[in-house]
């Protein structure tokens, strides 16, 4: 079902929250909240689920005009950050609270239960304790709670924010696999731009309250709304007032008229990608991204001079610039 | 080591001192005549009724208290009213005044010459001197545990259980009975065995209410000092002997209860 948000404020004494915010999103689609640590990402989502009664504005999922609706009548699935699990029920107790709370019938709630343990990958699990799980398992368990009872949306707050580097990568896809299974609509939120790209199919961009941009991952990073924006969704070298990504700069060892000279302080070798730190006449530093290959073939050793150049750059006052390639 | 040592010495030390000794003092005086004397100081109709109003007013006033502090706790907690910190406030009055004082102010108010005193007794209803008092006064001096057990409990919990309970349809009574309670119980188990521990040891704010009738409203602990009082010491050591056991009962139900390794 279709989530649409109009007109929500929202405040916490002094603090605003929520400044006026409006989304659209569509019945089906994987949407990621993306913003830092109190931009109002959170609060939105609360607001969705009934956790929080906005000051003003509207929630409707689908037809139903939701905002006067406690969150134990909106149907909405939510998964939280540190899980939320009922730490005195077992795992197939928590996956059947839901189905319980609705009286379905005992036969009818095992065999889901089952089917669910099954989909989120915890068979042999289910008489354990929360305790006895691992975080990644206990988020898996989290996420089978919430479908149990079938919502019509899925609601998730950082909900790989607790784990370890490799669980959340594996759950990102896990999760993208499953939704692409169910079509549940789904909305979570994150800090993590890379998590975002990789998982959904629209990003909202959140700072202060506010949103500031959306639309697909790549369109997004590709043409950032603004300053913050650009920061916001990956690395940025700032150069007078340009803005060039650490991937758009070039190094060569001749320059070629468009290039100007710079001085290479450090290499760090990241696995598939070589980061050169470098100085450039202005004396402010600039990062370089390049692929092993094109690293192999550059004299690059702290203090070597080389000239370097952007193969796109960025200003906020103009559109942006395509630099032609020499 | 030698200060581990020391310390445990200290603290076992300190504790027989303090309890176990006068305790077994009991025992050794309660049987010093033999069996029989005992029985028969147990058995006897003013003991049995002493008894019975013991646990009589005991089930009365734990039940109330346990609702109450739970209620209360839940207020002070998860609710943003106003006016908290004087409910705070209030619920630990009972442990700021002296229990005499708090039977000489029920006496104020139910009194034969109180507030609602005269209005009660013309109904043919009494509460001074009689068991409803008593049980008023019980509730009072025993009002606070339940709700100082259950409030640091509810805190730890916090409040992301109840919220995911919401977000699955449970209502706000079905999240407190199947979240919120179960998450808690070891406070209020713990609140329960420490309110059934005063209410069955209380005398003071019970001494000035009760009236003191023998066979009536004399709970154990009065017969304790009265028997005392009137050199029947076989009488009095029995009936500490009973509140002693009661005790005991109570904390070995409380294990017995004890959880699941579920934590």
């Amino acid at each position: 079902m279709a989530i649409s948000v109009q007109n929500v404020c929202k405040r916490f004494g002094e603090f605003v929250a929520l400044e006026d915010v409006g989304l659209d999103v569509p019945d089906g689609s994987l949407t990621a909240l993306l913003g830092p640590s109190g931009s109002g990402k959170s609060t939105l989502l609360r607001v969705i689920a009934g956790l929080e009664k906005a000051d003003s504005g509207e929630v409707f999922i689908g037809d139903i005009h939701a905002t006067p609706l406690p969150a134990h009548r909106r149907d909405v699935g939510f998964v939280f950050q540190h899980y939320a699990a009922f730490k005195h029920m077992t795992v197939a107790k928590n996956i059947a609270f839901g189905l319980e709370i609705r009286k379905r019938p005992k036969a009818e709630v095992a065999e889901r239960v089952h089917e669910l343990i099954k989909l989120v990958q915890l068979e042999g699990f289910g008489d354990r304790y929360p305790s006895q799980l691992s975080g990644g398992q206990r988020q898996r368990m989290a996420l089978a709670r919430a479908l149990a009872v079938e919502p019509e949306v899925l609601l998730l707050d950082e909900p790989f924010g607790a784990l370890d580097a490799r669980v959340r990568t594996e759950l990102r896809a896990w999760l993208r696999r499953l939704h692409d299974d169910m079509h549940v609509t789904t909305v979570f939120v994150t800090h993590d731009q890379e998590e975002a790209m990789e998982v959904a199919d629209t990003v909202v961009v959140m700072n202060r309250g506010r949103i500031v941009q959306e639309g697909n991952p790549q369109d997004v990073y590709d043409h950032p709304a603004d300053e913050f924006v650009m920061h916001f969704m990956g690395h940025v070298n700032v150069i007078g007032d340009a803005f060039v990504r650490p991937h758009d700069v070039e190094i060569r060892v001749e320059p070629n008229g468009t290039t100007s000279p710079a001085v290479v302080r450090r290499v760090l070798q990241l696995g598939a990608q070589v980061r050169v730190e470098l100085t450039v006449e202005s004396g402010e530093t600039v990062a370089a991204d390049l692929s092993r290959d094109e690293a192999d073939g550059l004299p690059l050793k702290p203090g070597e001079p080389v000239f370097v150049r952007p193969r796109r750059e960025r200003r906020f006052d103009e559109a942006e610039t395509e630099v032609a390639s020499a | 080591m030698i200060a581990r040592l020391t310390l445990r010495f200290v603290a076992l030390g300190y504790l027989s001192a303090l309890l176990l000794v006068p305790v077994s003092i009991i025992v050794w005086h309660t049987f010093s005549g033999g069996l029989a004397p005992v029985w028969d100081a147990i058995t006897s109709p003013e003991a049995v009724s002493a008894l019975k109003l013991t646990l009589e007013i005991a089930l009365i006033a734990v039940p109330i208290n346990t609702a109450f502090g739970i209620l209360a706790a839940l207020m002070l907690v998860r609710s943003n009213m106003p006016g908290k910190a004087l409910l705070s406030a209030l619920i630990d009055l009972p442990f700021a005044v002296s229990p005499v004082v708090i039977g000489f102010t029920l006496i104020l108010v139910y009194g034969q010459n109180g507030w609602f005193g005269e209005w009660f007794i013309n109904n043919g209803y009494p509460i001074i001197f009689s068991v409803p008092g008593m049980v008023l006064a019980t509730i009072f001096v025993s009002l606070p545990f339940v709700c100082r057990e259950v409030v640091p409990v509810l805190r730890e919990i916090g409040t992301e259980q109840e919220q995911a309970a919401a977000t699955l349809g449970a209502t706000p009574f079905q999240t407190f009975r199947r979240i919120t309670l179960p998450a808690i119980r070891w406070g209020v188990v713990y609140g329960v065995v420490l309110t059934t521990a005063r209410a069955i040891g209380e005398y003071g704010a019970v001494a000035v209410v009760s009236g003191k009738v023998i066979g009536q409203t004399q709970t154990l602990t009065l017969r304790v000092q009265q028997s005392y009082e009137n050199f029947d010491h076989t009488a009095a050591y029995a009936a500490a002997l009973e509140l002693a056991v009661i005790a005991l009962a109570t904390l070995f139900l409380m294990n017995l209860l004890h959880p699941r390794k579920d934590g």
